[in-house]
């Protein structure tokens, strides 16, 4: 049952990097070429979002970048439609990342129809703990997704297995508590979240929530199989949104990011 | 008096242990989040079965709250109705006046208990906010309360009440700057201070067991209504109505009644302009099952699923999500729902006022336009139960601003 997903973390190398932006942020255009760009610089998985009227587990940086997508018309379709457009183009794995209302809108069966024929390969849903998920998750394993959990340093050892057992993937480890959003330093739980992670899944483990820094990605490569960026990312198209210069901004953001895997004795050349 | 957090009267049913009533219900919040939500569910399953805690709550309604509160028979105003009689329970002499205090109260308490030293609370027209401040002076607790731009600006008697209180209150300038943005932003706040911060929610919304004590701490309206009635009109009502907001107050009043089967159940909800979409919050009429602020329930979402823009001259019915409990017993038609318009509903505040001597909550406004438009229809010796689940002392400057506020036309020269 090898899936992109799985393959993308198989082997040595670097720590994987893993980023996210809003779909549709700031334009349907732009954002397809801010995934291509991304791919471009080195990104091994693309978490695309899927803008929400109530982003309630996400600080400024994301509702800013929600609220611009959704000004400019996108939704949870016309996300699927972006990365149909740009799946052929880019060899990252591609994460749809959303709240749980859209989908119940759109319908969990056409979603999960629909993402699995256009290529994405995993889904995240920040309002879908694993108590919720249930029937959910049978509709997106029956798809051949790859369903990603949450875990968080207040996840109990026991819903920490639970994660481990039912995700697909790998297991997305929050550092800290609180929103998103870029903070100076990677939260001081993470690396102990990490090794308890270890215990009791074999699922590769990519740390994200404050990620701002090439230092951050060295320092979490050292203990994580991934290091994920998200509202320090959002911020530079947020800056750039006006500019002609948005794509390769962030292109050069992320190889700039990536040099701290350097550090950890791997070149910052693009493999793929 | 008969309190409210015992064992649930015959015919009523608990939600399920994950928390749904029916189909709704749940618990949709962020991995974070789950571990906070645990802990505030053991301890209240675990509170609301300790006598000392009971006791200390029910001290605190009689003689802090001054509970009960009266049922009082609206002679004049069910005379010029020329029908039933109408009957209203005065939550609006409450402390701090409206029902709110008694679930701010009650989950204060609850705080304390679970050794928190920092209360964070949403708010709307302010009640809720109120309330919490004040149960936060009352017990010792640091306070700080969210509200809309939109909501701080239509209800600042509230606001400068609230910091009179000691409390903090933080305007929300995101989405529709109103009650639904400040539920985001105070979650926002839980989730980043969970080891010492309690969420102060103000009605039967989020996830479980929000939803199951904040009606437990409410029910002590019906649980006296129902005594009250018996008294007062020698036998239940024959129908009881009350506004729907998140549905706290109704589920309050309606806890009294739910197992007489012959007792019928309105709930009120916001019809703002009339039912263009985002210009009312009749989540009944227009609304779809959807997920918001972790609970399961009927909504007011667009096609792709975000949520509606909602209005309502009244902040507190200015939501666009109802309870889980109430779209169960919608589904199991033991309560049904109605709405009523802005303009209805500040027609049965000049009513009030002006036959009673009684300025009624915006909110509680609907509930009395909608006791309005059904009592000349009824007999002569049938029933009817409102509740008056707020004072509109906060209200009378967007009373004076509809132009209400003088003499109603043709009763100037006698
Ligand atoms: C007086 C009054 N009644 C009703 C409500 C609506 O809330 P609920 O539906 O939870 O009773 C509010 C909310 O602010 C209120 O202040």
């Amino acid at each position: 049952m090898s899936s992109r997903l799985a393959d993308i973390f198989s082997g040595p190398g670097a720590p994987r990097l893993i980023t996210y932006v809003t779909g549709g942020d700031p334009d349907a255009t732009r954002s397809a070429d801010i995934l291509r760009a991304l791919d471009r610089a080195g990104a091994n998985i693309l978490e695309v979002g899927v803008p929400f009227s109530d982003p309630l587990a996400d600080g400024p940086v994301i509702q800013r970048a929600s609220e611009r997508a959704l000004r400019a018309g996108a939704s949870l379709g016309s996300v699927l439609d972006l990365i149909e457009q740009v799946r052929s183009d880019v060899d990252a794995g591609i994460v749809v990342f959303t709240y749980a209302n859209p989908i119940l809108r759109f319908g969990v069966e056409a979603f999960t129809d629909r993402a699995a024929a256009i290529g994405v390969d995993g889904v995240l849903v920040l309002d879908l703990p694993i108590e919720e998920a249930g029937p959910f998750r049978e509709q997106v394993v029956s798809a051949g997704l790859d369903q990603i959990f949450l875990v968080s340093p207040t996840t109990t050892d026991e819903r920490l297995a639970a994660a481990a057992a039912l995700g697909r993937g790998f297991l997305y480890g929050i550092s800290r508590l609180g929103v998103t959003g870029a903070r100076s330093e990677v939260g001081g739980g993470a690396p102990q979240l990490v090794s308890r992670v270890r215990k009791v899944s074999s699922l590769p483990i990519a740390v994200g929530f404050g990620v701002s820094h090439p230092d951050h990605v060295r320092q979490i490569g050292q203990w994580a199989d991934g290091v994920v960026v998200g509202s320090a990312l959002v911020d530079v198209v947020a800056r750039q949104s006006e500019s002609d210069q948005l794509a390769p901004a962030v292109e050069e953001y992320i190889r700039w990011l990536r040099s701290g895997t350097d550090a950890v004795g791997v070149s910052s050349d693009h493999e793929k | 008096m008969k309190m409210t957090i015992e064992t649930p009267p015959a015919g009523r049913r608990d939600p399920d242990e994950r928390g749904y009533f029916g189909a709704y219900g749940g618990g949709f919040v962020p991995e974070t989040l789950v571990a906070p939500v645990e802990e505030l569910k053991e301890a209240y399953l675990e509170a609301r079965m300790d006598p000392g805690f009971r006791e200390g709550f029910e001290r605190l309604l009689q003689h802090y709250v001054g509970r009960p509160t009266p049922l009082y028979e609206a002679q004049r105003w069910s005379r010029a109705l020329g029908g039933a009689r109408i009957f209203l329970k005065r939550e609006d002499l409450a402390h701090t006046g409206a029902h709110k205090i008694n679930n701010a109260l009650g989950q204060a308490l609850l705080a304390v208990r679970m050794g928190k030293q920092r209360v964070v609370a949403e708010t709307g027209a302010g009640q809720h906010g109120v309330a919490t401040a004040t149960a936060c002076a009352l017990l010792g607790l640091t306070c700080e309360v969210y509200m809309g731009a939109d909501d701080v600006a239509r209800q600042a008697p509230n606001v400068v009440r609230m910091r009179l209180l000691g409390a903090k209150v933080t305007p929300v300038d995101s989405g529709s700057r109103t009650l639904k943005d400040a539920i985001n932003e105070a979650m926002r706040d839980w989730v980043t201070n969970i080891e010492d911060t309690y969420y102060l929610l103000g009605s039967v919304l989020g996830p479980h067991p929000y939803p199951l004590m904040v009606r437990e701490f409410q029910s002590v309206i019906g649980a006296e209504a129902r005594i009250q009635i018996q008294a007062q009109a020698d036998g239940p009502p024959n129908v009881v109505v009350a506004c729907v907001g998140g549905g706290s107050n109704a589920l309050g009043i309606f806890d009294g009644f739910v197992d007489q089967g012959d007792v019928k159940l309105v709930g009120v909800e916001a019809g703002g302009d009339g039912m263009v979409a985002g210009r009312h919050a009749a989540r009944f009429v227009t609304g779809t099952v959807g997920v918001l602020q972790g609970t399961r329930s009927v909504i007011l979402q667009d096609q792709n699923g975000n949520i509606e823009p909602t209005h309502s001259v009244s902040a507190g019915l200015d939501y666009a999500a109802v309870g889980p409990e109430h779209a169960w017993l919608r589904d199991l038609g033991r309560a049904e729902y109605a709405w009523v318009s802005d303009e209805e509903a500040l027609a049965g505040f000049q009513q009030l006022a002006r036959l009673e001597g009684i300025l009624p909550a915006l909110e509680s406004s609907h509930a009395l336009a909608y006791v309005a438009r059904i009592a000349p229809s009824l007999p002569a010796q049938s029933v009817v139960l409102a509740n008056l689940s707020g004072r509109g002392d906060k209200d009378v400057e967007i009373i004076e601003a509809q132009g209400l506020g003088g003499a109603p036309a043709g009763e100037t020269a006698s």
